[in-house]
């Protein structure tokens, strides 16, 4: 039982994930992209926003870089340079100050989205379910921080990206490389991929939005031909 | 040079009553939906007085328009391209809905379901956003109404920049007018420039500046980017919302809500033409005081054959050329230099134009007579200062506005002398440098304003906005289309080319064109 659940939330689950993502973001924008939109509430509320809302962004932008290349990086690719050993050392660190930024941040976009009247009048349900999501998979990546200090030669760490790294290449017996890992690992992994399957249908879509071709547009104007 | 035309408006503040219709009527038609209850796409304010949203002229604070970098560059004030993405998870110049005022409704229903009391029950007053009892209101869209307020409040005011300012808080010196807002539809505008996302653009047909709701994702730059704080944010929706200037009016050839309904048959709607490649240029004045006269500059002579010719190699079609030569607003902006832009010096090249407001004359209660200077009173010893009206339409130079209000005196000065003593003066005219053709002309456009006359807006030509004239996809393309129809097709924003969930096979061949032999779906 415990191997079949296993190989369902590790090696099946993060595929429905994905394609449920993907997919679903597809259709929205395709079929409602009046619903396609940042949502800032700052016109509503701004006291904190400023410092909360750099905070939660930045650290989290950076958090999320860090996982992309941390884990799906080749092996191979690294350890001409630094040991396994020393890339965990830095992960941690890295991680703990970027998280400690989101965590501050999130603490004070929490507050306004839970006790201020105009915020929360204009919170939809996921609104708030995302950011509580989001900041309860913050603290469970901050929590595998003392569990990777128990080990430091970056084997655990190793073994995780083999399972990322297998997830997006689609190679078979992923999910074996999590079967031996500490369950904070295995609740952070699962949230963060229930993240990715929640992603259409929340706020987060504005994230496919970065606006860069605001930096290539040549010149200020636009002008619309009919 | 590539000339384009575009739809401008002018006020003439000198018959505005204040009555509000403008803003009544814009506000059923365009705004009367959830999150744009503060929205006024037109407001009427009194001035002296800080105006809506509070303080919106002082770009000090709001950083609206455009600045110049040391280079001599137009740059947005709240910052160039990296500035604006750097600020996009907070934006440091956005209003609060406090510097509007938080909507609100009475509880109307407590009249009629309310127990008996003693009492009579009353209607309090709830916010619309969170639905909570507020104890009054502090603030909205016309709170300085007929001056209302202190004058400690609303000497504020951006206009009294370089005004001793303490004599018209006296009762005896107090002076006041009215000014009505939209959209500006500027040339230059600097809502286009700090749409992260492209949404907002310029109709190159009209000048008309639109935001496209699809693609909009409420960045909310663009709030911060107008100075003229006309793009207001929907709370609701999450993205921006402004004045559309009626387009689809205006595309029929009929005058915009605010314009049609306009009691004191003030506002007038014509086409300008203008060379669209030294719009840059003419931003960049390098004194502020230049930019009224180098935006004039910008516009075109209609009735110049070699501008005709060109403009029609442009794509301009010759009805709207026609337009341009009857525009009232090329007249009262270019012929009689009576109409000015709404604060030049934020760089935008605003094409909402107004003319200044003549008032009572100060000195004459005082003195017992008139300062006479040749045939027409003294425009200084007017109740309104020269200085406060240049601070608002000229970027602070006086002289174009005395002469404006000279020849509006003059006009006066010489009709009352041709009806009443049967005498046409030219000493009036030539003191004004009008011809007695000039004038009868502005009488007749400014005085008896007629329908005809205020509003000259040609169709939109949508036939001739394919490659050549008369594409018939473009031309027609809206023909037999909406219905039953595949998907998303009703919406007209952003049309994907493709659908998911599947596409006609064949385009509609009632709109003239026949079916390419080769082609399946386009």
């Amino acid at each position: 039982m415990a191997e079949y659940l296993n190989e369902f939330l590790f090696g099946i689950y993060p595929y429905i994930a994905i394609v449920v993502m993907v997919g679903g973001s597809i259709l929205r924008y395709d079929q409602n992209q009046y619903s396609w939109k940042a949502d800032s509430s700052q016109l509503l509320h701004s006291k904190g926003l400023r410092l909360g809302s750099n905070l939660f962004h930045v650290g989290i932008i950076l958090l999320f870089f860090g996982h992309l290349v941390g884990l799906l990086t080749p092996h191979f690719i690294y350890e001409p340079f630094i040991t396994t050993g020393q890339k965990q050392l830095l992960a941690m660190t890295a991680g703990g100050i970027f998280g400690t930024m989101a965590f501050f941040g999130m603490v004070i976009l929490i507050w306004r989205r839970t006790t201020q009247d105009r915020v929360r009048a204009t919170t939809k349900f996921m609104d708030m379910a995302i950011l509580l999501i989001l900041f309860v998979q913050l603290i469970l990546g901050m929590l595998t921080i003392p569990e990777s200090a128990k080990h430091l030669d970056g084997s655990s760490m190793v073994a995780l990206a083999e399972w990322a790294q297998r997830i997006v290449t689609f190679r078979g017996g992923a999910a074996e490389f999590i079967m031996e890992e500490a369950l904070i690992f295995k609740l952070h992994i699962f949230l963060g991929l229930t993240i990715f399957l929640l992603f259409p249908f929340t706020r987060l879509v504005h994230m496919f939005s970065v606006p860069i071709k605001y930096l290539l547009r040549s010149g200020y104007q636009i002008v619309r031909k009919r | 040079m590539t000339i384009r035309a575009q739809i401008g408006m002018v006020l003439n503040l000198d018959k505005c009553i204040g009555c509000h219709t403008c803003s009544i009527t814009c506000k059923n038609v365009w705004t009367s939906r959830g999150g744009v209850e503060y929205a006024w796409f037109n407001n009427v304010e009194s001035k002296p007085g800080v105006g809506y949203p509070r303080n919106w002229e002082d770009q000090s604070e709001w950083k609206g328009g455009w600045e110049l970098t040391k280079g001599g560059k137009l740059k947005p004030k709240i910052g160039g391209k990296m500035g604006v993405l750097s600020n996009i998870f907070a934006n440091p110049d956005l209003p609060l809905i406090d510097d509007y005022y938080e909507p609100f409704t009475y509880e109307y229903d407590h009249l009629k379901s309310a127990k008996e009391s003693k009492t009579v029950p009353t209607a309090r007053m709830k916010s619309a956003i969170t639905g909570k009892f507020k104890e009054k209101p502090d603030w909205g869209v016309n709170w300085e109404e007929i001056l209302g307020g202190e004058f400690e409040k609303r000497s504020k005011d951006y206009n009294f920049a370089n005004v001793e300012k303490e004599i018209y808080g006296e009762f005896e010196n107090t002076f006041m007018m009215y000014l009505p807002r939209l959209c500006e539809h500027c040339l230059n505008p600097s809502c286009v420039a700090s749409c992260p996302s492209g949404a907002i653009y310029k109709r190159e047909e009209d000048g008309i500046v639109l935001i496209d709701q699809d693609k909009c994702r409420g960045w909310r730059m663009c709030v911060s980017g107008c100075p003229y704080k006309k793009i207001y944010f929907n709370w609701q929706s999450g993205k921006s919302e402004k004045c559309t200037f009626c387009y689809p009016r205006i595309e029929a050839g009929e005058p915009t809500v605010c314009s049609e309904t306009c009691v004191g048959r003030i506002r007038y709607l014509g086409v300008l033409l203008y060379d669209s490649d030294k719009i840059e240029e003419a931003a960049s004045a390098k004194d502020e005081k230049d930019l009224y006269q180098s935006q004039c500059d910008l516009f075109l002579d209609p009735n110049d054959p070699d501008v005709i010719e060109r403009a029609l190699a442009d794509g301009v079609p010759q009805s709207w050329i026609e337009g341009a030569q009857n525009s009232p607003v090329y007249k009262m902006a270019m012929d009689w230099k009576i109409a000015f832009p709404l604060h030049p010096e934020y760089r935008t090249l605003p094409m909402v134009w107004y003319v200044p407001p003549l008032s009572p004359i100060q000195s004459a209660a005082e003195a017992g007579k008139l300062d006479q200077d040749g045939m027409i009173p003294d425009v200084k010893s007017l109740r309104i200062p020269n200085k406060y009206l240049a601070n608002m339409l000229t970027a602070g130079d006086e002289a174009p506005i005395i002469s404006a209000l000279e020849r509006m005196i003059a006009m006066r000065v010489y009709m009352r002398g041709k009806t009443v003593n049967g005498v046409e003066d030219p000493a009036v005219l030539e003191q004004v440098g009008m011809s007695k053709e000039q004038m009868d002309e502005m009488y007749q456009l400014m005085a008896i304003a007629d329908y005809e006359d205020r509003f000259v807006i040609p169709t939109n030509h949508r036939e001739y906005a394919g490659d050549g004239p008369f594409d018939q996809e473009i031309a027609f393309s809206a023909r037999s289309e909406c219905g039953f129809s595949f998907g998303n097709d009703s919406n007209t924003g952003t049309k994907p080319k493709t659908n998911l969930f599947g596409t006609q096979t064949h385009a509609n061949t009632l709109s003239g064109t026949p079916r390419k032999p080769s082609g399946g779906s386009k």
